[in-house]
């Protein structure tokens, strides 16, 4: 059981965001999607959540046809997308963020236990359950995104750009969080970054995209010893 | 892009004007009369377009500044006794300087907040004819402009002399402003509509801008609402409801607000609603309370139509559409 | 006595401008458009109201009747004209006025209809309890049963809301989906469902509004009576003033409006009634331009 991406086309008006790009990702596995800005990754990811709608193409995640379907009703369907930016939502306490993302359970006691366990995933966000959000720093808002996502028990976990605006020790302990999620969870995870290096280090698949396609597709490992991409992306 | 108009032609409003004359002698006394209401809405509409089309602020509380220039025009006739052309100016003066200080107030505002502070403004400002006497309370007071001059003849009816005083005045008044709007001054308007911080930074003071908007079309509307009471003879707080409010956004709407040159369409089609709901009521055969409302229904279900599905009016519809072909062609 | 009596009758009146200003923030946090035809929409509840009191004599279940009917009425318009306006997201000058003259139009179709089928004459709901002022040491009071009753009542509905919106998953989901619409959807917040419960709660707050205002008059109504046009522009100042953003705020903005114009009245004139809240409207925004509440964004809508 994958996520399959079939010539899969996006168009912002007249813009192509997306240009007929097939991709397969197997169960369980990290895969870190880079490329340079305007590269497509942002749209990929909107188009798999449902967000933007597809022109053309194929989606399917467990063998199911997930194209056209509206984002909410995929993370019924185990999907769940942190999208660019801190995707929380300033007004509400900590609390009440996590919450949003086990709401359409309705189940009380199950978020409750589901909230227990994203705490203990995430100590600094449990001492800080009553404030508001806006009262966090970059980083535990980072947090308190990829937890609220955790508590909708996701099988499909896509980030967009989690590092975006962190201080490096930030982003290392965020990138690390990420990897021990993903094994301890199994979890299959879509990592869109533009610090390449950091999401190929963590990652088991490596994607590159330019101008909408895919242009490489290796073992992350692969793609850090290769030149053509270290002189791209990496920086060496 | 909005083709700009050359200074319009005062050659084209003279003929225009002859033609009116010469309508104006052939039709009956009940066209003559709807001819000096379309008149009079095409200066208040005009008004708007200003307001609303080029300088972006909403306002719907133009039936209260129409009241404003009616009652200023009855009070310098009746208590001053200035000759009627004058108290024509009185009105624009008057209520150029009532907009003037609206407009300082609304400058702050926009969208929601400026169209509720109007709507507050049209519900509150006739009523306060209640509380001074020389306003003449719920009655009114009389607006009489006199008999047509000897000169024309003894056929020249009063309602004839009504038409021509106020399609003069619509000729005028939008040729004015139709030269106004296509000056740097209008200009001005439609940059800071379109964008504020963009305009400011080039340099135009979009503050004294759509402060100048709102007393312009103030001054408009105060004469329109000297020349509606004209034709009805009276002045009073019933004769500028919430409704006149609405039903002026709805003609600027209907013409295309954001250009003078269908500003008739407006006009002519709020006249000839009631009319023409008329026909249609006793056509089904209708009860009562369907005839009398059939109006303003009409007029409600245009304007929501017109708002969303033309926008900018038929005239901008129009020609947006011939654009489109054209650049189609030159593909 | 006369300054207790003006306070009084300025809560009444305020706490029903309270709930106007509920309906119109409600809309506004859910949808981002001033919608003019919640007034319009309080106007046909209030006749659904009549119609029960009439059939089935009873006050009590005449107003939960209403309320459920500005309900269905508030849903059914936002299902069909939001989603039009949406779709036909115009540019051009009027882009950004375009929703404000819809809602516009909307209330004068909405009052034309109501005339058409009820007619243009007065109608008259009796008030459920006497309005005859309570005696205190011998003074009679304005404060009379019936204004009571509106103050409880009120002070009820706004309780129910705020537990609504505090403490329950659907409140939640309703805030999230005003603040973030996107991080909701995300979230598998179906949004477009309860931005629709939005727009029905807000018909039944604006229900309540004009049932307790016509009664709170002489119980006589129609569909151009000056009441409901003073419903409307007390209703949208309230919000305005205490910040558009927060159902507090609405609450805080009412009451104040209502006190203001009932010491205006009682202490200067009878006459400025009308005018009365244009002029507070406009002291507000400049002393303060966000509102007793609201935080400090521009007066951009």
């Amino acid at each position: 059981m994958t996520l399959n991406i079939s010539h899969l086309s996006v168009h912002h008006g007249a813009i192509r965001a997306i240009n007929s790009l097939s991709l397969a990702i197997p169960t369980g596995a990290l895969a870190a999607v880079i490329g340079s800005n305007g590269a497509g990754k942002t749209s990929l990811l909107r188009a798999i959540s449902g967000l933007n709608k597809a022109s053309h193409g194929k989606i399917s995640w467990m063998g199911e046809s997930i194209l056209g379907d509206k984002p909410e009703m995929l993370v019924r369907k185990g999907i769940s997308h942190v999208s660019e930016g801190k995707s929380v939502i300033p007004e509400l306490t900590v609390k009440e963020n996590l919450e949003l993302g086990a709401i359409w359970r309705r189940d009380k006691k199950e978020m409750i236990e589901t909230l227990g366990s994203v705490v203990s995933i995430f100590p600094r966000l449990g001492e800080r359950l009553a404030q508001r959000a806006d009262t966090l720093s970059g980083g535990e808002r980072q947090m308190l995104a990829i937890g609220r996502s955790l508590m909708s028990k996701p099988k499909l976990l896509l980030l967009d750009e989690p590092s975006l605006g962190l201080a490096p020790l930030v982003v290392e302990q965020i990138f690390q969080t990420i990897r021990d999620l993903t094994t301890s969870m199994r979890l299959t995870v879509v990592l869109v970054e533009q610090n390449a290096m950091g999401a190929l280090r963590i990652a088991d698949l490596g994607i590159v995209l330019n101008l909408g396609k895919v242009v490489a597709v290796d073992h992350a490992q692969a793609l850090i010893d290769d030149p053509a991409v270290r002189a791209a992306y990496l920086g060496y | 892009m909005h083709k700009l108009k050359p200074r319009a032609h005062f050659t084209l409003f003279l003929i225009f004007g002859f033609l009116l004359f010469l309508a104006g002698n052939r039709v009956d006394e009940l066209r003559v009369y709807q001819g000096a209401s379309i008149a009079v809405f095409v200066i208040a509409i005009s008004s708007l377009i200003l307001l609303t089309g080029y300088s972006g602020q909403v306002s719907l509380g133009h039936g209260a500044l129409m009241a404003i220039g009616a009652y200023s025009a009855t009070l310098a006739r009746n208590e001053f006794q200035i000759p009627i052309i004058l108290t024509f100016f009185v009105a624009v003066l008057a209520t150029a300087v009532g907009g003037a200080l609206l407009g300082a107030a609304a400058a702050r505002l926009s969208g929601p907040y400026l169209a509720g502070t109007t709507l507050a403004l049209a519900i509150g400002l006739p009523s306060l004819a209640n509380q001074f006497s020389i306003l003449g309370g719920e009655q009114g007071l009389i607006f009489d402009v006199g008999f047509p001059p000897l000169g024309l003849g003894e056929d020249f009816t009063q309602y004839k002399w009504f038409f021509w005083i106020a399609a003069l005045a619509a000729l005028i008044s939008t040729w004015l402003l139709s030269n106004i709007l296509s000056s740097r001054y209008g200009r001005n308007w439609r940059a800071g509509r379109s964008n504020e911080a963009a305009a400011q930074i080039c340099g135009i003071n979009t503050g004294r801008s759509k402060i100048l908007a709102f007393t312009i079309s103030a001054g408009i509307a105060g004469l329109a609402g000297a020349l509606l009471s004209m034709t009805i003879g009276t002045v009073s707080p019933s004769a500028f409801p919430l409704a006149l409010s609405f039903a002026l956004l709805t003609g600027a709407v209907l013409s295309g607000v954001s250009t003078l040159s269908g500003v008739m369409i407006g006009a002519v089609v709020l006249v000839a609603i009631p009319e023409i709901a008329d026909v249609v009521a006793h056509r089904i055969g209708s009860s009562e309370n369907i005839t009398t409302n059939l109006p303003g229904f009409i007029v409600s279900a245009l304007l929501i139509v017109t708002v969303l599905f033309v926008p900018n009016g038929p005239v901008e519809q129009h020609r947006a559409r011939a654009a489109k072909k054209a650049a189609k062609k030159r593909l | 006595m006369q300054l207790l009596n003006t306070i009084l009758i300025g809560i009444t009146a305020g706490s029903i401008y309270s709930l106007m200003a509920i309906a119109f923030v409600l809309v506004w946090r859910s949808t981002r458009v001033i919608n003019f035809a919640q007034a319009g929409m309080a106007l046909l509840s209030t006749y659904f109201g009549y119609e029960a009191v009439t059939r089935i004599g009873s006050f009590w279940l005449a107003l939960p009747i209403a309320m459920l009917g500005g309900a269905i009425f508030s849903a059914l318009v936002e299902v069909i004209l939001m989603r039009v306006l949406v779709k036909h997201s115009s540019s051009g000058p009027i882009a950004a006025v375009a929703p404000i003259i819809a809602t516009l139009g909307l209330l004068g179709l909405i009052r034309s209809v109501i005339a058409m089928i009820w007619g243009g004459q007065d109608l008259r709901i009796p008030p459920p309890v006497s309005n005859n002022g309570f005696t205190v040491n011998g003074e009679v009071l304005v404060f009379s049963p019936l204004k009571l009753l509106i103050l409880i009542t009120t002070f009820i509905l706004m309780v129910l809301l705020t537990i609504l919106f505090q403490r329950t998953n659907l409140g939640l989901s309703l805030r999230a989906s005003a603040y973030a619409p996107e991080i909701a959807r995300l979230s598998g917040i179906r949004v477009d469902l309860i931005r629709t419960l939005g727009w029905a709660l807000a018909g039944a707050a604006g229900a309540v509004a004009g049932v307790f205002q016509t009664v709170n008059g002489n119980g006589n109504f129609s569909p151009d009576s000056i009441e409901f046009s003073l419903l409307l522009v007390s209703g949208f100042i309230a919000a305005v003033i205490g910040g558009l953003d927060s159902l507090l705020g609405a609450v805080i903005g009412g009451l104040f409006l209502g006190v203001v114009i009932s010491f205006v009245l009682i202490y200067l004139s009878g006459g400025l009634f009308f005018i009365a809240p244009f002029v507070v409207l406009l002291l507000v925004l400049f002393i303060r331009p966000q509102g007793i509440i609201g935080e400090k964004v521009g007066r951009r809508a």
